[in-house]
């Protein structure tokens, strides 16, 4: 075991994946010499080279629509956009070609292309900078979506997402990047979870709380302080948004009968919303009270001044805890 | 004619002039360019000293029956569309040469990135037209294999492939298959794409990465109904060198013009001296969809001007000048398209909707439970229809 932090552990897992996959390349705007904003990629172009990672011109766009082409040629491309509210050039590219052309070619062609996005606020940025736009990815059919939540996950994850034949949109946890937990860099993947499936973070009997990303720390604080007011809060970490692991969420809520969803995301239309129809449909009888959803409310990011009161903290998240035994 | 007044000749007529410099319109050749052409409107072969064309009397027959085949194909699948038989086709008339000449250039090992509306090129790389009409007759999204015939699927949205063809070839440079013996890709698009973003973003990674790609872009003077005018103030070709590699302004409806200049293009490419853009001047003859009325926003006298320069004419008459082709070849050729056209056809009308529960095949390589949970749902509703009678 090595203690890593989750950027770190990203680059390992990077490393990884080169070093076990000739074909798959690195690429996006500042991936190379700087080793990305966020130092994700830190040396890996000067052991890799240029051919491998690329500095790309600043087009998400185009970072997406050539990255498709390099898949079409054997590649397995893994894209950097730089942040969440960037990646929005490359929505097109993303939604109408990488999701659809498999279906497009009947199952032909294959494209394993990962698509790496930071995501998420509280790091005091500016516009666009701290957003959470997950579910306009889970929502189109095609596409495997997925968020890591600490540096295990980060390390494992990524390389799953490299070997997946299929297009992954891989979050990040920006203002987790520097959280440090234990990873085992030598276990290989063979004991890793599957990348399509949650884990349940703390054993609980009282309410499930799912969330994924930044929020699994927040929540797992949550069950801590929980524990005070004598409620056992079973937190589970979705870490795939699209497929859901319903099976285990499923298995959660009969068990405990309350739940809550928590995400940095507006609620409106989101993850947590889909989930909450779903445990309706199929925990019906085991429910003691309405899923309840704490995430941002329904306005753009607002200024980082703001951003305090604007996404889900401990407090809200105990808050919702109160209100589910409220029914 | 020589060269110089075949390039002004290409200047669509009909077209109320601009007000601004001739300069600045793009359909003038005012400032420049010549226009390649080595076979005129009126089938006389010219040459040109950038692009000399060896070519056989059985080449050029062939050539010549491509042209005429793939014009049969686009007819037939026209009239398929009228009779209720495809929801939708997108002519290729009038752009015969520009899609046979390009398509004839490739060797096998070339990768080719098509609009909707390449079915001459389609036909040239050996990908059976039935797959086209499965397409526009909403059985399929296209499904074939693009590495079949090196022929990708059809892309509808405009200007999207020429990203995946500049990433094919940043692939191409590093399989290391750049040089003597490479390969290249070859991408099409139209005018109005030349205003998309995707467009813009191909030429410059293409050019930042020197990558073996050609932009095939064929002028057909319309985007729908916006002309080439609402697109640009400068000729297409010479926005290549804005973006750092050479671009040309070929004869769109002269097929050995085409087929020259993207086969030089090509092989620089291949030769690792990286991108072109090729502006094939051309003019869609016919309507921008089957459910497009043209009438509304272009004169006809316009259209008559371009019949005059009719990609196919020109090569019969040059073959019947040249005395490289009996009569009996003609026939026999019209004979031909006329088979093919009957057999497309009839594979039409044959065509059997798809299986409802293939919809959910494909989306992912591996099913998801929540997609196999609908298809069960979705089967087990379709089952209890089973020995209904429905009450009409």
């Amino acid at each position: 075991m090595t203690t890593l932090t989750l950027s770190r552990a990203l680059n390992e897992g990077l490393r990884k994946a080169l070093e076990d996959n000739p074909k798959a390349l690195i690429m996006g705007e500042d991936v190379g010499k700087l080793g990305g904003v966020f130092r994700v990629t830190d040396g890996l172009q000067k052991d890799f080279g240029e051919a491998r990672v690329i500095d790309t011109p600043l087009a998400e766009s185009g970072i997406i629509g050539t990255a498709i082409g390099l898949a079409l040629r054997g590649y397995r491309p893994i894209c950097e956009i730089q942040f969440d509210g960037f990646v929005f050039p490359a929505f097109d590219q993303i939604v109408s070609q990488l999701a659809k052309m498999r279906y497009r070619s009947l199952g032909s062609v294959r494209l394993p292309v990962v698509v790496r996005i930071p995501f998420g606020g509280g790091i005091g940025a500016v516009e666009h900078h701290s957003e959470s736009p997950e579910s306009l990815f889970a929502h189109t059919p095609g596409l495997r979506v997925v968020a890591c939540g600490d540096a295990a996950d980060a390390y494992t994850m990524i390389q799953q997402a490299v070997r997946s034949d299929d297009p992954v949109i891989f979050f990040e946890p920006k203002r987790r990047y520097w959280d440090k937990a234990e990873v085992d860099v030598d276990g290989g993947l063979a004991a890793a979870l599957p990348m399509d499936q949650s884990r349940v973070l703390v054993p609980g009997t009282d309410v499930t709380v799912l969330c994924y990303g930044p929020m699994v720390r927040t929540c797992a604080e949550a069950a801590v302080a929980a524990q005070d007011d004598g409620r056992s809060l079973e937190v589970i970490d979705l870490r795939s948004l699209a497929p859901l692991d319903t099976a285990t969420i499923f298995a959660s809520v009969r068990k405990t009968g309350r739940c809550i969803v928590v995400h940095e995301a507006v609620v409106t239309g989101g993850i947590g919303a889909e989930i909450a129809a779903q445990i309706t449909q199929e925990c019906f009888y085991s429910l003691e009270s309405p899923v309840l959803r704490v995430g941002a409310y329904t306005t753009p990011y607002p200024p980082s001044r703001l951003e305090e009161h604007y996404l889900p903290d401990l407090d809200r998240i105990l808050d919702a805890v109160d209100r589910t035994f409220g029914y | 004619m020589t060269v110089k007044d075949a390039g002004r000749a290409a200047r669509p007529a009909g077209r109320a002039p601009a007000k601004r410099s001739p300069a600045g319109d793009p359909g003038q050749q005012a400032d420049s360019p010549e226009l390649i052409q080595l076979l005129t409107p009126e089938g006389e072969r010219v040459e040109h000293p950038d692009y000399p064309l060896e070519i056989s009397a059985e080449e050029l027959k062939s050539l010549y029956r491509d042209l005429v085949i793939v014009r049969r194909i686009d007819f037939e699948a026209i009239a398929l569309q009228r009779q209720g038989e495809l929801g939708i086709w997108a002519s290729l008339l009038g752009q015969e040469a520009a899609q046979v000449g390009s398509g004839r250039a490739l060797t096998p090992r070339d990768m080719a990135f098509p609009t909707y509306r390449e079915h001459g090129v389609a036909w040239c790389r050996g990908l059976d037209p039935m797959k086209l009409l499965e397409l526009f007759r909403g059985v399929s999204h296209g499904g074939w294999d693009p590495t079949e015939h090196n022929f990708h699927l059809y892309t509808i949205v405009i200007g999207s492939q020429t990203l995946h063809a500049t990433g094919y070839a940043m692939g191409i440079q590093r399989d290391g298959a750049v040089g003597e013996d490479g390969e290249a890709v070859i991408v099409y698009f139209g005018d109005g794409a030349t205003s998309q973003g995707d467009v813009n973003e191909a030429f410059i990674w293409a050019s930042v990465n020197n990558s073996p790609v050609v932009f095939f872009c064929q002028n057909n003077q319309w985007a729908i109904s916006e002309p080439l005018e609402r697109q640009s103030r400068v000729p297409l070709y010479q926005r290549a060198h804005g973006f750092g590699f050479p671009g040309v302004r070929v004869d769109g409806n002269d097929v050995l013009a085409c087929l020259a200049v993207t086969r030089k293009a090509m092989q620089a490419a291949r030769e690792g001296q990286g991108p072109t853009m090729i502006e094939a001047f051309t003019y869609r003859m016919g309507a921008h969809t089957t459910t497009d009325d043209p009438t509304r926003y272009r004169l006809s006298a316009e259209l008559e001007a371009w019949k005059l320069k009719d990609p196919i004419e020109r090569v019969k008459q040059y073959l019947i000048r040249s005395q490289q082709a009996e009569m009996s070849f003609f026939d026999e050729v019209e004979a031909e398209a006329t088979r093919v056209g009957a057999r497309v056809r009839a594979a039409c009308l044959e065509m059997p909707d798809p299986e409802p529960l293939s919809m959910f095949d494909d989306v992912l390589t591996e099913e998801t439970r929540q997609l196999a949970a609908e298809r069960a749902g979705f089967a087990a509703y379709l089952d209890s229809f089973v020995g209904e009678e429905v009450a009409r």
